[in-house]
C-alpha cells in the first residue's frame, strides 16, 4: 500500500521493541466480540490509475458550469478564479500545515490571518473580523447567538430577504424557539421589518443584496433597530459586491456575515466555502471563532498570535462563545490571495463588471414575452417571474445545456405564489455576447 | 582551503564554523498593506463604463483602501509567508488528538476535476448526478465501516457534527416525550467541544472522573444515570490514547437507562476496518474526514464532520440526504417526518468528500484497517522506546494510536512541559500536543500516525531522549529561551491578550486611534 511506509520485517522489528506478539496483541484490550477478524465488505486497495478512472466517472456525469451557458447563483457564485491562488493554496506549507497553535513555527498562516481579518474589515467597513468560520449561513446562526448575548435578550427578527437557506440553518440551531420571527418572503424587496422591532429585540438580520437581488436600506435598519436598543446583523452572500455598494459598517451595521467564497473559492457543489464576520471593537469579546493578534517575540520582532482564546471551547469548555474549532482557513487564504491580487482597484473593476454583465441580462430579459422582471434595485442577481412555474422551465433548459438560474421553488416549496419566479445571476464570465 | 579540479572547495578546513540559523532564505516579510497600495493589480480585466446603474444610490462611498499586487509580487509575498510555516509535507507532526497523517496529492487533483470543483450547488439535480453517487458511495463506505444505519454528510467539522448528533438525540428525545432529560456525562478527559456542545443545546454537564487506568469506569457511569440524563458522550479511544475496555457495558447501561451514546470519533484512526463503532452500541459518532481520512488539515480548516447514526436516531438525520429513487438518485431538500432541519446552507463540504472517498478507494477495506494497525504499532513502539525515560501515567494496557506522557519525569529540572516541547522545535520536530487531556499533569500526547517511517520515529525517539537527559542535567537554559532556531522566538501572548491588535492600520491612523 502506497501510502504505508513499513515493510514487514519492520513491523516484526518494532514489535519486538514493544515486546508483542503481533499487532492484534496490541489491540487486546478490546472486547473479543467487536474484533473484526475478517475483512469487511469493502474493496481491495486500488492503484493511482484505477482510482482515478473511477473519480473521472463519476465527475463525467456531472454537468460543470463551464460546460454551457449558466446564471446559477443564490448563495453561491462562479468567478474566475486566477491561477496563482490555487497554485499558492496547493504548497504543502500552507496546505498541510495545522492550526497555528505553536506560533513560533506558523508565522505563515498567523501572518496571512492577520492580513485576512484586515481585509475583512476593510471590504465591511467594521472595527475587526475573526479568522473565519465554516460558511455564511452557520455564521448568520453565530450572529445571531453572539446578539442575545450582547444584548441579553431574545427575540430575533430575519427578514424575508434573508436566503431561505440561511433562515433555516439560524432556525435549526435555535430549534424550539419561541422567540425567533422569520418573517415572510419577500420577493418584490418590500419593507418587512422595522415595525416588528421592540425593545425585547436582541436583533434583526437583514441580507443586501437580499437572496432576490434587491438593495435593502440598511441605514434605515440601523437607526430604526438602535433606538430600540436593538442590534443590526447585516448578511452579505455575494462579497463582490462590496467593491462597487457600500460596506454596511458605514450604516451602521453592529455584526457583518458573510459568504466569502465568490472570491478565491470554487463552486465545489456547495463546500468548502468561507464563513466571514466582523464586529464593533467593543463586541470582540463576544465574537466566536479564532482571532489572530499581533505581538512581539522575545527579541522584540513583530509576530503574530491566535489571540483571545478565553472565548474559545478548548480553554473555556461549556462557557465558550461556540463550539467552534476547525474553522476555513485554506479558504481564508485563497480568498486573502485572490483580493491581494486584485486590491482595492481590481475588486471595483470586477464589482463593475458584474453589475454591466447583470445590466445586460436585466435588458435582455424585459425583451422577452411575459417576464416580468421584479428588481428596480440589483447588484449581480434579480428575480423575474415567468408566466408558468418556473422549476420545469429550468429543467427543459438543462436539456438543452443551459443552466439558467435557481427556481424559488427549490428552496421555497410548496408556496404558490412563488412557484413562477426565478432568481437569475450574471458574473463576468457571462460574456454578453454568447449568453444573454 | 584547497580545491578539486573544478574549483570547488573540499574540506572544512578554514571553513568558519556553521552558524547558520537558515535565515538567508527565511527573510522577514512585511505586510501585505506594506508591500502593495491600492493602485497595483495582479488582475487584468475589461474596462467597462456604466452609463446607468441600477444601484438605487447604494453605491460605495466608503473607502476600500485594499493593497494590491501584482502577479509577482504576489507570488513572492504567499511564498515567503509559506516559509515560516511547518508542515506535515516538511517533517513529522506527532499532535496527539490531531491525527496529522500524509496527505495524497491524487485526492487534491480529484478534487479539482471540473465535474466535482465546478459544480453549483442549486443547479438542477438531473445535471449532478455524479456528485449524488460519490456521496452515496461515501456514505456506504462510511456506515459499512462503522455499522451504522444511517449517515448525516452536511456536518462542516468536527465540532459542527457533535452539534448534529447532540441535537438528533435532543429531537429522539422529545419524541420519546423524554424532553425533561437535561444532563449530559461527559468524562474528564474529553476535548473541549463536548461540554461546549451539551451546553450550547441547554444541557447541563455532568463530569464522569477517570478510573486510575485512565479509562472510564462503567461503574461511575451506571452511578450517574438517572431519568434526567439524555445521554452521555464518550471518545473512543479516549483521549488518554486508550481503549475503553467497559464501552460495551457503558453502552447497555446508557441505553437501559433511556439515554443515548454519543461517540467523539475524533480517534476512530485508531480503528477503522478493525473495530465498529456500531458493535460497542453507540447511536451517534462523527468522523473527522480531515483527520481520518486525510483530507488536509489546511492551517486549521476546511473539515468535514460527517455523523453516522444508529437505527434509533436515523430518523432524525438532517436535510439535504441522498437518496435512490426510480429516476435515479435525488437529494432530499425539505423535511419530511421526523428529519431535522437544515444545519448548513447547501450540501456540506464536497470538496472534502472527494478526498476523503478517493482515500478511501486507494486503500481499500484491507489497506484502512493496516493504518489503523500500523497508527497503533507506531503509538505503542515510542511509547516502548521512551517508557524507561518519560513518565507513563497509564501503563497498564498498550495504547491506541497515540502515546501519553506525563510531566514528573521532569521533576527538579525546572523545566515545564510548554518548555520542553519548544525545545522540540530546535531540534526540527513540531511539538506534540501539550497540557491536554486535562486529567493528567502537564500531558504530553503523542500520535505519530501511520505515515511516519520506523526510521523518523527513530529519529524522533533519539532527540526526545536527547532532551530529556538535557532537562535531567540541568541544562534548563536550553529549554526556558526555546526556540532559538525557529523564525520566531517565544511569543508575548499576554500583550496580545490584553490590547488586541487585531487588523493593521496606517502608523497615522493607528496613532489617532490611541489617542
Amino acid at each position: 500500500m502506497r501510502y504505508l511506509p513499513h515493510s514487514d520485517a519492520e513491523r516484526a522489528d518494532m514489535l519486538a521493541a514493544i515486546g508483542a506478539q503481533s499487532i492484534e496483541a496490541l489491540f487486546s484490550v478490546v472486547p473479543a466480540a467487536a474484533m473484526r477478524s475478517s475483512g469487511l465488505d469493502l474493496p481491495r486497495h486500488s492503484p493511482e490509475f484505477l482510482v482515478e478512472a473511477h473519480m473521472r466517472g463519476l465527475a463525467s456525469q456531472n454537468h460543470a458550469a463551464g460546460d454551457g451557458p449558466f446564471f446559477v447563483g443564490a448563495g453561491a457564485y462562479r468567478h474566475h478564479v486566477p491561477a496563482t491562488v490555487d497554485h499558492l493554496i496547493q504548497r504543502s506549507e500552507w496546505l498541510t500545515a495545522y492550526t497555528p497553535y505553536q506560533p513560533e513555527i506558523s508565522q505563515g498562516t498567523l501572518q496571512m490571518l492577520f492580513e485576512f481579518q484586515t481585509q475583512v474589515a476593510k471590504l465591511t467597513g467594521m472595527d475587526v473580523a475573526n479568522a473565519s468560520l465554516y460558511d455564511g449561513s452557520t455564521g448568520t446562526a453565530e450572529a445571531v447567538l453572539m446578539a442575545r448575548r450582547l444584548t441579553r435578550r431574545n427575540k430575533v427578527l430575519l427578514s424575508g430577504g434573508l436566503h431561505p437557506h440561511y433562515r433555516d440553518v439560524v432556525c435549526g440551531y435555535l430549534k424550539d424557539d419561541a422567540d425567533l420571527v422569520c418573517l415572510d418572503a419577500s420577493p418584490e424587496g418590500q419593507g418587512d421589518i422595522l415595525d416588528r422591532i421592540d425593545d425585547q429585540t436582541a436583533a434583526i438580520v437583514v441580507q443586501t443584496p437580499d437572496f432576490y437581488g434587491h438593495l435593502r436600506n440598511i441605514e434605515t435598519a440601523a437607526a430604526v433597530a438602535h433606538a430600540k436598543g436593538a442590534l443590526l446583523i447585516v448578511v452579505v452572500t455575494e462579497i463582490v459586491s462590496l467593491g462597487l455598494l457600500e460596506a454596511p459598517g458605514a450604516y451602521g451595521a453592529d455584526i457583518v456575515v458573510a459568504e466569502g467564497q465568490s472570491i478565491g473559492n470554487a463552486l465545489n457543489f456547495g463546500g468548502p466555502y468561507l464563513g466571514l464576520m466582523a464586529t464593533r471593537q467593543q463586541f470582540v469579546r463576544q465574537m466566536p471563532g479564532r482571532v489572530c493578534g499581533e505581538t512581539v517575540d522575545a527579541d522584540g520582532n513583530r509576530g503574530f498570535v491566535l489571540t483571545l482564546s478565553t472565548r474559545e471551547q478548548h480553554i473555556r469548555r461549556e462557557k465558550a462563545t461556540s463550539n467552534i474549532c476547525t474553522n476555513s482557513g485554506l479558504c481564508a487564504l485563497a480568498f486573502s490571495i485572490h483580493l491581494g491580487l486584485l486590491g482595492e482597484a481590481g475588486l471595483v473593476k470586477l464589482a463593475r463588471l458584474n453589475h454591466e454583465r447583470a445590466c445586460a441580462l436585466a435588458d435582455a430579459l424585459g425583451t422577452v414575452k411575459n417576464v416580468e422582471l421584479l428588481n428596480a434595485t440589483f447588484f449581480n442577481e434579480m428575480t423575474i417571474r415567468l408566466p408558468v412555474a418556473a422549476e420545469p422551465v429550468v429543467e427543459q433548459l438543462a436539456g438543452r445545456g443551459i443552466l439558467a438560474g435557481v427556481p424559488v421553488s427549490r428552496l421555497e416549496p410548496g408556496r404558490p405564489e412563488l412557484e413562477n419566479l426565478l432568481v437569475l445571476a450574471a458574473t463576468e464570465p457571462n460574456d454578453r455576447c454568447k449568453h444573454c | 582551503m584547497s580545491m578539486n579540479t573544478q574549483g570547488r572547495p573540499t574540506g572544512t578546513t578554514n571553513v568558519n564554523p556553521s552558524t547558520s540559523s537558515g535565515a538567508a532564505l527565511l527573510p522577514d516579510e512585511p505586510l501585505l498593506f506594506e508591500i502593495g497600495d491600492t493602485e497595483h493589480s495582479g488582475v487584468d480585466l475589461p474596462d467597462v463604463t456604466l452609463k446607468a446603474d441600477r444601484l438605487g444610490g447604494f453605491r460605495r462611498k466608503m473607502p476600500l483602501d485594499l493593497a494590491g499586487l501584482t502577479e509577482p509580487e504576489a507570488m513572492r509575498h504567499y511564498v515567503r509567508l509559506s516559509r515560516l510555516n511547518y508542515s506535515i509535507d516538511s517533517g513529522m507532526y506527532p499532535l496527539g488528538s490531531c491525527t496529522m497523517k500524509h496527505n495524497p496529492r491524487l485526492n487534491e487533483k480529484m478534487a479539482r476535476l471540473p465535474g466535482f470543483a465546478d459544480i453549483h450547488p442549486l443547479q438542477p439535480i438531473s445535471t449532478v448526478q455524479g456528485a449524488l453517487m460519490l456521496m452515496e458511495q461515501l456514505a456506504h463506505w462510511l456506515m459499512t465501516l462503522t455499522n451504522t444505519a444511517a449517515v448525516a454528510l452536511s456536518p462542516k467539522a468536527g465540532a459542527h457534527g457533535e452539534l448534529l448528533g447532540m441535537m438528533a438525540i435532543k429531537a429522539a428525545q422529545a419524541a420519546r416525550g423524554q424532553a425533561h432529560r437535561k444532563i449530559v456525562l461527559v468524562p474528564e478527559s474529553a476535548h473541549g467541544t463536548n461540554p461546549a456542545t451539551a451546553a450550547f443545546l441547554g444541557y447541563s454537564v455532568r463530569a464522569i472522573p477517570a478510573r486510575a487506568d485512565g479509562t472510564v469506569d462503567a461503574e461511575a457511569v451506571r452511578n450517574a444515570l438517572s431519568d434526567d440524563v439524555a445521554a452521555i458522550m464518550l471518545t473512543n479511544p479516549n483521549t488518554c490514547g486508550l481503549f475503553e475496555t467497559q464501552v460495551i457495558d457503558i453502552a447497555q447501561a446508557v441505553h437501559d437507562a433511556g439515554a443515548f451514546f454519543y461517540c467523539d470519533g475524533a480517534n476512530f484512526n485508531a480503528i477503522m476496518g478493525v473495530v465498529r463503532p456500531g458493535d460497542l452500541g453507540i447511536d451517534a459518532m462523527h468522523i473527522n474526514l480531515h483527520k481520518t481520512f486525510s483530507t488536509p488539515h489546511g492551517g486549521g480548516g476546511p473539515g468535514a464532520g460527517p455523523v453516522v447514526l444508529s437505527a434509533a436516531l436515523a430518523p432524525f438525520a438532517p436535510v439535504p440526504f441522498v437518496r435512490r429513487s426510480e429516476g435515479g438518485l435525488e437529494l432530499v431538500e425539505h423535511g419530511e417526518g421526523q428529519a431535522l432541519g437544515r444545519i448548513t446552507a447547501f450540501q456540506g463540504q464536497m470538496g472534502m468528500y472527494v478526498r476523503a472517498l478517493t482515500y478511501m478507494l486507494s486503500h481499500g477495506g484491507d489497506g484502512l484497517a493496516q493504518a489503523a494497525k500500523d497508527a497503533v504499532l507506531n503509538a505503542n513502539y515510542i511509547k516502548a522506546r521512551l517508557q524507561s525515560v518519560f513518565s507513563v501515567p497509564y501503563p497498564q494496557y498498550p495504547c491506541m494510536h497515540e502515546a501519553l506522557f506525563d510531566d514528573s519525569f521532569l521533576d527538579q529540572t525546572g523545566v515545564s512541559t510548554l518548555d520542553f516541547a519548544k525545545a522540540l522545535i530546535d531540534k526540527g520536530f513540531h511539538p506534540m500536543t501539550m497540557y491536554f487531556p486535562l486529567v493528567v499533569h502537564g500531558a504530553m500526547l503523542v500520535e505519530p500516525t501511520e505515515s511516519e517511517s520506523k526510521q523518523t520515529l527513530d529519529q524522533f525517539c533519539e532527540i526526545m531522549l536527547e532532551l530529556a537527559m538535557d532537562a535531567k542535567a540541568g541544562n534548563k537554559q536550553n529549554f526556558v529561551s526555546a526556540p532559538i532556531n525557529a523564525p520566531r522566538r517565544r511569543m508575548d501572548e499576554t500583550r496580545a491578550a490584553r490590547s488586541p491588535i487585531l487588523k493593521w492600520e496606517r502608523e497615522d491612523d493607528a496613532s489617532e486611534a490611541a489617542q
